[in-house]
């Protein structure tokens, strides 16, 4: 019921705090909290603050493919549109082992340069995200080198207006530098593998202007010799308001922790205030 | 590896949609589509009664004689939209400096655009191809 009254308010409070961005220009919540894709943590900061506001915004998701499922939430902060501060726990369940795995992830990102829609470049943003696994027994067992790790990362994403034929055309690209092995849940590094450039891409057509079609991808390295896949996702993202966000995905995460063919859906829901 | 076939699906869609855009002619312009003179006439009209109504973008044209800024206004989106007119009255920073308009209240202004336009039923790509000419005036008009 809590849940049932905080998504009425959401749908149908229209007037958040800082309203300052146009509709969706955010993206949505990342699976390591990060304002992004699904996947992929893009160039714009969460939430609709612009230069002289501040924002929060709180999100849950939840992917399940064939054998694994990943739960998470999370908040974000936005400080004046310049720096994004981000908290997410991620559950990872596998239930054939009766295993959970827990990882907390921090992040920081800041803007660098630009606006997804007026720049003349795109919008650049560097972020980092700090990992740490509670208990790392897997992580160790697989002959992860750590249990704790820092992902760094670079974004650029720009906003098209009326690329596409008219419809809105926007996409992302965000290099990595990470030793994550899928990402971080099974631990970080490896026996003779060290940190490297990942590259990630994301892009999407806005059918209208609350409704949003994209694509991801993940690169993944493979420090575990397991045969980390890269990630994929298909998404279709729903804005109805400034104040929230319904993202619903189909997931391509190939193989994982030697069992493969992991496909499945994904939803998650973002509140800002 | 390899692709799910809703995904390759997907690309070919999105391959299409940016190959027909491509090759389609624009036979007509920006300024015929919203309906020449009269049109942009609707347009505008929304627009002002949109900003009449709205308590933060309102107090910037509390001095402003509406008439002037009308007609100005249109003969401006008249010539951005590729249409038969000069605009040549004062230019973009002349006009707003001082106004040290912000961000936000920028981007008010552009929801409240797109809504005039949702008035009187542009079509959504319509919309974005009127925003596309706009958006790189921003520079021009915001902080200072
Ligand atoms: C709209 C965006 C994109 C689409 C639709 C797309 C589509 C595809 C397709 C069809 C394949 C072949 C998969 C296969 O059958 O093996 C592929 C593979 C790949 N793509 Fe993309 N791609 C996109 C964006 C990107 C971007 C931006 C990058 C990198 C900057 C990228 C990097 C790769 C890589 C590295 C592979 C090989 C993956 C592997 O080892 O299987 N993709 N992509
Ligand atoms: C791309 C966006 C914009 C364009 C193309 C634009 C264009 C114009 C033009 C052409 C005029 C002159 C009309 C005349 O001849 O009197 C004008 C006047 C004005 N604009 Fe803008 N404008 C934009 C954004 C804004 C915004 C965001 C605000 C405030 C939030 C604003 C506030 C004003 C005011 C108050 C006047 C009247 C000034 C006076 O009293 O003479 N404009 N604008």
């Amino acid at each position: 019921m809590k849940w049932v009254s905080f998504l009425a308010t959401l749908l149908f409070c229209n007037t958040a705090l800082a309203g300052g961005k146009l509709l969706a220009t955010p993206g949505v919540s990342q699976i390591e909290g990060s304002a992004g894709g699904g996947i992929v943590p893009w160039a714009q900061l969460a939430g609709y603050a612009s230069e002289d506001e501040w924002s929060i915004g709180a999100f849950c998701s939840r992917g399940n493919v064939k054998n694994y499922r990943l739960d998470v939430c999370g908040v974000q902060g936005n400080l004046f549109n310049r720096i994004e501060l981000s908290y997410a726990e991620q559950e990872f369940e596998v239930p054939a082992l009766n295993t959970r795995i827990e990882q907390k992830v921090s992040g920081v990102k800041v803007r660098l340069y630009g606006d997804i829609v007026y720049s003349d470049w795109p919008q650049l943003s560097v972020g980092i995200q700090h990992k740490s696994l509670k208990d790392g027994k897997v992580a160790k067992l697989l002959g992860a080198g750590s249990t704790r790790g820092d992902d760094i990362y670079l974004a650029a994403s720009k906003l098209h207006l009326g690329a596409l034929n008219g419809y809105n055309w926007f996409w992302n690209i965000t290099a990595r530098y990470s030793e994550a092995n899928q990402t971080g849940l099974l631990g970080f590094g490896a026996k003779h593998a060290d940190k490297s450039w990942l590259l990630e891409a994301s892009s999407a057509v806005f059918l209208s202007r609350e409704v949003a079609l994209g694509v991801e991808f993940r690169e993944k390295p493979n420090n575990l010799g397991l045969g980390e896949s890269h990630w994929r996702d298909i998404f279709i993202a729903w804005f109805p308001n400034k104040s929230l966000n319904v993202t619903a995905a189909w997931l391509d995460l190939g193989s994982i922790a030697g069992v493969d063919q992991q496909t499945g859906w994904y939803v998650s829901i973002t509140g800002y205030f | 590896m390899s692709l799910s076939n809703s995904y390759k699906r997907l690309l070919l869609a999105i391959t299409m949609m940016v190959a027909l855009s491509a090759c389609q002619s624009t036979p007509t312009t920006l300024y015929q589509q919203v309906g020449e003179q009269a049109g942009l006439e609707r347009l505008v009209d929304a627009f002002i009664k949109q900003i009449g109504q709205d308590e933060v973008v309102f107090p910037y044209f509390k001095q402003t004689n509406v008439s002037h800024f009308r007609a100005g206004f249109i003969t401006h989106m008249c010539d951005v939209l590729d249409g038969p007119c000069t605009y040549e009255g004062d230019n973009m920073v002349q006009i707003h400096t001082g106004m040290k308009i912000n961000e936000h209240d920028f981007n008010h202004t552009v929801d409240l655009l797109i809504a005039a336009m949702n008035e009187v039923r542009l079509s959504h790509s319509l919309q974005n191809k009127i925003l596309a000419r706009l958006a790189p005036l921003r520079a021009q008009i915001i902080k200072i």
